[in-house]
């Protein structure tokens, strides 16, 4: 028995959310009296699989794949073999699109009990009950997860990450699997950009910018405190901003540590997906603006009169 | 082209979401239940698909009868008929389970759920019911174009997006800017009142789970204002405060 991560790696390195589903693995491990260990696809940069130990991980077993191309079916079934290889009980998975699409279909194949947008260790005072969002960032639901085996999908941000070190063992195995169902033609990242998902400090607006031209001092703001972009829906809508950057209830759900949001009203469906953000920080000329409920700090003014002395002051403080 | 569409019925998205008994039931008092607007999009899409290649798009929901009058306004969009299997839907799960063994051998081309239902977000259904099946599945798609036996679809990877190629049959799951939803006319209003709405009984299903309990989120303390001749207080306050920059 053992409690096992799929450490996802981008081009060789591992996010964040690698080592935070690290932490909770070792922290589950600990409440289940077993060990924490890890399944890595493809290569990875010596240097991150070696930082696993450092999040309480004990034995990484890595597969070997003809390519880092990510195939749903054919990594579904290599994490599946790799969990069985270390027999595993617990499999912890971010909560990315990657290990969204693999978590149900590996759910199946073990036969486990499969919870998604995971925020919380489990209680396994009775059972094992996980804490998970819902109702998009409108509420919380506890789900007893009753079979032997469980997949947990971990939302990022959720946990603090704990240092914890552990000698590591690497082992490194190929399973064949069938050739994939689909082919890759292209791919385009975002270059440069942090994914929304995982960033820890989110810049977002809305229409009270008035247009996509006044984007500039959003962006800067964001690149001074290396932040990721967001913006409300009808900004998406109406093309002033890609649509892969509108949050809310039917956007993307952001977990951010802070969250600036300026000249969004604050809508019930904008809030579902931004409510969960540790801090909020609300910039709007009217103080009547829903957002102001929710913020931990306001500042009821012009964005446009604002957002320059702020960026001046962000640059002043992000350099000393 | 035969086409499924997993529709799931869900609050509106101006509920206020409480809980009873408890904190173990959701508050469906006072409350207006839409079609999952993910599923919206795979509806439109789907018949976007048909209206192209010809063909047919069936609904299917988990659920029971007072369910009806959404799955109407499915077929009011223009779906061509549609199948409610008999039953409360207790988690991802079971509705994956009772739409595998719906679905098989049917010989569906494309079934298309959304990328999440709105209310318990678990993004669970595609993949679950294509692993049921032994089918391909491509999680939430921005495009999607058919030509013969093959599928070229554009989906959200971590960072970005992806052009990607499939074989029919398959599993596919919306994300919102697939397409603009249709809204129901008249006339599909007027003839979704006589389309095929079949109700199938449910195959039994072995739990994996259970929802225990829900909580809301705690309600915050009120907001600090900065003076927005200061803003540079808040940065201090973000950095010696909150501790967050
Ligand atoms: C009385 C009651 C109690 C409920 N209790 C729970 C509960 O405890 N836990 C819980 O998760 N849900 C519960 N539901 C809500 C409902 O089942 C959810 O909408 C569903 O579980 C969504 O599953 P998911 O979160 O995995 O969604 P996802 O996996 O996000 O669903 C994605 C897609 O799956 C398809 N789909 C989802 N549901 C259906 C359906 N009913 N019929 C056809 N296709 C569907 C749709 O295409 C949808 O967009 C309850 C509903 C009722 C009426």
């Amino acid at each position: 028995m053992s409690v096992v991560i799929f450490a996802e790696n981008s081009e060789g390195k591992f996010k964040k959310g690698v080592f935070e589903a690290a932490t909770y693995a070792y922290k589950t491990a600990n409440k289940l009296g077993t060990e924490a260990k890890a399944i890595v696809i493809g290569d990875v940069n010596q240097e991150d699989l070696n930082k696993l130990g450092n999040y309480g991980i004990s034995t990484v077993l890595k597969l070997n794949t003809p390519s880092n191309e990510f195939h749903t079916q054919s990594w579904s079934e290599l994490v599946s073999q790799g969990f069985k290889t270390m027999q595993g009980s617990v499999l912890i998975i971010s909560n990315t699109y990657t290990g969204k699409s693999i978590a149900p279909r590996i759910a199946i194949k073990l036969g486990a009990s499969l919870a998604t947008n995971v925020i919380d260790l489990p209680d396994t005072t009775n059972g094992f009950v996980v804490k998970r969002g819902s109702f998009s960032g409108k509420g919380f639901a506890f789900v007893n997860l009753s079979r032997a085996t469980k997949v947990i999908a971990l939302t990022p941000n959720s946990i603090d990450l704990e240092e914890q070190v552990t000698t590591l063992t690497v082992n490194s195995e190929t399973i064949g699997t069938q050739a994939p169902a689909t082919q890759i033609i292209g791919t385009s990242k975002t270059q440069g950009k942090i994914p929304l998902t995982e960033a820890e400090i989110v810049v977002s607006a809305g229409r009270g910018m008035k247009g996509p031209e006044n984007w500039g001092m959003i962006e800067e703001l964001a690149n001074v405190l290396g932040a990721a972009t967001a913006c409300s829906k009808p900004v998406s809508d109406v093309g002033w901003r890609p649509h892969s950057e509108h949050v809310g209830q039917t956007g993307i759900t952001i977990k951010p540590n802070l969250n600036i949001a300026i000249g969004i009203s604050g809508a019930i469906q904008h809030l579902a997906g931004v409510s969960s953000s540790k801090v909020i920080v609300v910039i709007n000329t009217d103080p009547e603006a829903p957002f102001f409920k929710i913020a931990d700090y306001g500042i009821v003014g012009d964005a446009f009169q604002v957002l320059p002395k702020l960026i001046a002051a962000a640059k002043a403080s992000m350099s000393s | 082209m035969k086409i499924l569409v997993c529709m799931s019925v869900v609050p509106d998205t101006t509920t206020k979401i409480t809980f009873v008994e408890n904190n173990t039931k959701f508050n469906t008092q006072g409350v207006q239940f839409i079609i999952n607007p993910y599923d919206e999009v795979s509806i439109t899409k789907s018949l976007e698909l048909t209206e192209k290649l010809g063909g047919t798009v069936s609904l299917v929901h988990v659920g029971l009868t007072e369910n009806d009058a959404v799955i109407r306004k499915g077929l009011a969009i223009g779906a061509h008929d549609a199948f409610r299997i008999n039953a409360e839907a207790t988690d991802g799960q079971f509705v994956a389970e009772q739409i595998a063994a719906f679905a098989k051998d049917k010989g569906y081309d494309i079934i298309f759920t959304g990328r999440e239902s709105i209310d318990y977000n678990g993004g669970q259904v595609c993949g679950l019911v294509a692993e049921l099946l032994g089918l391909p599945s491509v999680n939430i798609i921005t495009s999607i174009e058919v030509d013969g036996n093959t599928a070229t679809m554009t989906r959200d990877i971590d960072g970005g997006s992806e052009k990607l190629s499939c074989s029919l049959p398959m599993v596919v799951s919306a994300q919102k800017d697939l397409c603009e939803p249709r809204i129901p006319n008249m006339r599909g209003i007027m003839s979704a009142r006589t389309k095929p709405l079949t109700v199938i009984e449910p195959i039994s299903v072995e739990s994996f789970g259970k929802f225990q309990s829900f909580e809301s989120p705690k309600p915050k303390a009120s907001v600090k204002l900065i003076d927005p001749e200061h803003p540079e207080e808040l940065i201090q306050l973000l950095r010696n405060e909150a501790k967050v920059i």
